[in-house]
């Protein structure tokens, strides 16, 4: 039973509390880029959560016998081909999305969540305890992927997955999409938003101060 | 796996970790394992990619097509589609070993480009590809419909268009602007459908053989003649002189008369 638990607490830290994104700021240049759109975000988040699982998987079945010299090379070389496969099966099945991801799937190798996850954790554990905490974090990293992804498209487009649901000022209704959000620069600002109301409510996660600002400013003479 | 094999591997694997042997063993075995997968999934996942390729070019011509005035219903009466043809423009016919898919590349070769005389050059282009990619869509076995990619030098900037030729390769059926800078307002507006559909059933050549074909100025006189834009001479002219390049000896002029002749 305490098995059970220890796994579900594995799958479900890295949700909010130990979110990768939010909490260790990882991964985030893939974020910033393919939430534009629902749809893109959605794949993105699909391709990097099955990626992250299969590569622990394997790093974790073969860790007893990774050379400490190579270590990181045999890590990047399996995580590489795992996204090269998942790349081809996009551009194979989902052709339109592939091209409007480009190659932001291809930078799932360089992606530091994914290589952290082998080198950190992967690497000393057991392939089933290993694949559910990849899985967690990938499901962390889908989930601001999604909340991101959802804002800019509803405000920047007024749609969702391409549906239309605020109706737009020129063809009779009253929304008038926001531009910026479909900017990169909106990214950053619903991430910061996004980082700041989870440090609200979790305390814990705010960083040290990395110097106090002085109480009492001198006059200038 | 046979026994005397299984023990090698199986000593190989008990090796310290940091020993020489094992590490240049794990890295080939992980290698092989990684371009197998790799390798694979490339492999049997290619013909679906192609397909959607092809696919997404056929949309392409589909959405060009459609913004021809008149084109939808021509495709729907010949119930046709569209065949996307690579042709030596030199030759007149289809090219021997260029392909839709590799024409960005021999295009990026300057040895595939003639350079054009001034006393040839009356589109302003300064030099030609050799291979072109064009749209034939064929009724029965005749070439019905022949849609040409032109450019030439406007007013503003170049101008690129899409010819639609009919299958006497006399007619226009429609001619679509693709890009262009020319005035707005004046040149600019050769975009307009209203100025295009002047082209359905101009002609091209007078009974002699000679190229006619021009933007009048001011409103048409005559079935080789569009109606001119006022105010736009230069970019009429810039048309006229793009139309007449393309179609004579030094453009698709030898592949018409392939078509003429009935050979494509």
């Amino acid at each position: 039973m305490a098995e059970r638990l220890n796994f579900w607490s594995t799958l479900t830290d890295p949700l909010i509390r130990q979110n990768p994104v939010t909490l260790q700021i990882l991964g985030i240049c893939s974020a910033l880029a393919v939430t534009t759109t629902l749809a893109t975000a959605l794949t993105m988040s699909v391709s990097l959560t099955v990626v992250l699982t299969m590569a622990a998987g394997l790093v974790s079945m073969i860790r007893r016998h990774i050379p400490d010299t190579i270590r990181l090379i045999v890590q990047i070389v399996i995580v590489a081909s795992l996204v090269i496969v998942i790349d081809q099966i996009l551009q194979a099945y989902f052709a339109e999305i592939s091209r409007a991801l480009s190659v932001y799937v291809g930078l799932i190798t360089t992606n530091c969540l994914v290589l952290g996850q082998t080198e950190a954790y992967a690497r000393h554990h057991a392939p089933l305890p290993a694949m559910v905490d990849a899985f967690g974090n990938g499901l962390g990293y889908s989930f601001v992927l999604i909340v991101i992804g959802s804002l800019r498209e509803l405000f920047g487009k007024g749609e969702l997955f391409g549906a239309q649901i605020l109706p737009l000022a020129e063809s009779g209704g009253w929304f008038t999409p926001l531009s910026l959000m479909l900017l990169a620069p909106s990214a950053f600002f619903l991430l910061g938003l996004l980082v700041w109301t989870i440090r609200s409510f979790k305390p814990e996660q705010a960083e040290a101060r990395e110097h106090t600002p002085p109480l009492y400013v001198e006059p200038a003479e | 796996m046979a026994g005397p094999d299984w023990n090698p591997f199986r000593r190989i694997l008990a090796l310290p970790n940091e020993s020489r042997l094992k590490t240049v063993f794990v890295a080939f075995l992980v290698s092989v394992v990684c371009a197998a997968l790799v390798s694979g999934a490339t492999v049997v996942l290619r013909p679906i990619q192609a397909a959607n390729r092809a696919a997404e070019e056929q949309a392409r011509i589909a959405a060009l097509v459609n913004g021809i005035p008149g084109m939808a219903q021509l495709l729907e009466q010949s119930g046709g589609a569209l065949s996307t043809v690579v042709i030596d423009l030199e030759k007149g016919r289809a090219a021997q070993d260029v392909t839709p898919a590799n024409l960005e590349a021999a295009l990026s070769d300057p040895d595939n480009w003639t350079q054009l005389e001034p006393g040839q050059d009356i589109a302003g282009l300064g030099q030609r590809p050799d291979f072109v990619q064009i749209y034939l869509l064929r009724d029965t076995d005749k070439v019905s419909l022949a849609l040409l990619p032109l450019s030439g030098q406007g007013y503003g900037g170049r101008i690129d268009a899409i010819l639609a030729l009919r299958g006497d390769m006399n007619t226009f059926a429609g001619l679509a602007v693709t890009q262009h800078s020319e005035t707005p307002g004046l040149g600019g507006r050769i975009e307009e459908a209203s100025w295009q559909a002047g082209f359905p059933g101009t002609e091209l050549r007078d009974d002699s053989g000679e190229l006619r074909f021009r933007v009048a100025r001011g409103p048409s006189s005559g079935v080789h003649e569009v109606d001119g834009i006022t105010g736009a001479t230069r970019t009429g002219r810039g048309v006229t002189q793009m139309v007449r390049f393309w179609l004579g000896p030094d453009g698709y002029g030898p592949l018409i008369a392939a078509i003429s002749r009935g050979e494509f």
